[in-house]
């Protein structure tokens, strides 16, 4: 029996990527990482800041996301995500960008404890790939 | 009567500008092709997020815990309208057809003595609503420098929604933009985005159980000012599609004119000259005549 299922990743412009042949795919879930394989559960849950891993057939991928939700279902998985981009071709000069914005928002006082673990995950993460 | 040098003018004129709108007839047709493009791709995320919502408001069983973006606030006193026009001119009924739809919309709160609130998108909107509607005019917003619609800028859009919301500020949203049917059709849509309608048959609901992570209301509380951006970002999308479309076929309609104008004009101008030429022959036979 096979092991593959199928991902499709879309942004709110374009489908970004679809892909048929996927092992496991590892996702920073809000409570901490998922890793789905095929048959899971049917489950539905979103995304704080983090690496999208892709495990499939015809190689390895790694993706940064800013948010998103997921969804599984029927071995379909969907992620819908604002900001996606791949690890191979990243720009350093954007994530410094996202990087400032981000130690902006923190520093201002009137966000809740869920935005700023937020950003203080985005911030990791994002010093973690540059 | 026009002397045959005005009426060269005049001729080279209405061609110079004949020039202009198929240039722009052109341009608009291009462009149209690229808005429709992305309206079509960003089609999924929006069909998609709608269905994870529909299936998360399902689950929620006690509709008096669910977020109040989805509920309402119970009460329906203040409305607030976002009113998503274009920035350029030019461009046929697009943004009259936008606005008129509001408008009456508008009238039918105030009878009812409801508050009104508007927020406009684009900058022909708030040209036209400003005379008559300017105190009910609370925000304005502009993307006249991006010059794709992207998701950035919807999602601003959506967090000023959301943020006066989260501050009371009214009850109801709605707002209007162009549906794109085809070059020719473009149908003014009104569409309520907060208290969501989950109007749509709900499908696949009772056999799939969800595992959710964290709890149902955790998520949906995170997820719909996310949809709201969306819906926005939807509208935008079309509003794009429909403003080329209607510029489009705004310009085709401006070139034909202008050529017809041509022809006329050349007519007068031939007739004209010829009657100066018969007048010139008249004076000299009769002339030879005398003699």
């Amino acid at each position: 029996m096979s092991e593959e299922y199928s991902l499709e990743i879309v942004n709110p412009e374009k489908s970004f990527l679809s892909k048929n042949d996927v092992t496991e795919v590892v996702v920073p879930a809000f409570e901490g990482e998922i890793g789905i394989l095929k048959d899971h559960i049917s489950i539905i849950s979103f995304l704080k800041p983090g690496i999208i891993k892709i495990y499939s057939k015809s190689g390895e991928d790694s993706y940064y996301v800013n948010d998103g939700i997921i969804e599984f279902k029927n071995n379909n998985l969907s992620i819908l995500t604002s900001l996606i981009f791949n690890l191979k071709d990243i720009d350093k000069q954007k994530i410094s960008e996202i990087m400032k914005s981000a130690e902006e928002e923190l520093s201002k006082s009137e966000i809740s404890d869920q935005t700023k673990y937020l950003l203080d995950q985005k911030i990791e993460v994002l010093k973690s790939i540059n | 009567m026009a002397s045959l040098d005005d009426l060269k003018k005049r001729i080279s004129s209405v061609k110079s500008t004949q020039k202009i709108t198929k240039a722009m007839k052109m341009v608009a047709a291009a462009k149209l092709r690229r808005a429709q493009e992305s309206a079509e791709k960003g089609r999924p995320y929006s069909e998609k997020m709608n269905n994870i919502i529909l299936n998360l408001s399902n689950g929620i069983s006690d509709i008096e815990y669910a977020p109040k973006l989805l509920s309402g606030t119970g009460e329906d006193k203040v409305h607030l309208c976002v009113v998503m026009t274009s920035d350029r001119g030019l461009c046929g009924g697009f943004n009259t057809n936008i606005i008129k739809k509001a408008k009456i919309f508008f009238q039918k709160i105030l009878d009812e003595g409801k508050t009104l609130k508007i927020i406009t998108v684009g900058s022909k909107g708030y040209d036209q609503l400003k005379r008559v509607y300017g105190d009910n005019i609370i925000d304005r917003i502009s993307f006249k420098d991006s010059k794709n619609v992207n998701y950035f800028d919807a999602d601003k859009v959506g967090k000023i929604v959301i943020e006066k919301f989260e501050k009371k500020e009214f009850d109801v949203c709605t707002i209007f933009y162009n549906q794109f049917k085809n070059v020719i059709t473009q149908i003014p849509q009104e569409q309520q985005i907060i208290p969501l309608k989950t109007s749509e048959e709900v499908e696949n609901s009772s056999e799939d159980n969800y595992e959710f992570e964290p709890e149902e209301d955790e998520i949906l509380s995170n997820l719909l000012p996310k949809n709201i951006s969306t819906q926005i970002f939807k509208a935008m999308l079309e509003n794009s599609a429909s403003e080329q479309g209607s510029r489009m076929s705004a310009m085709d309609n401006a070139t034909r004119n202008a050529g017809e104008m041509v022809d006329k004009l050349t007519i007068e101008y031939n007739r004209s000259r010829q009657a100066a030429i018969t007048k010139e022959l008249i004076e000299i036979i009769s002339g030879a005549e005398s003699l």
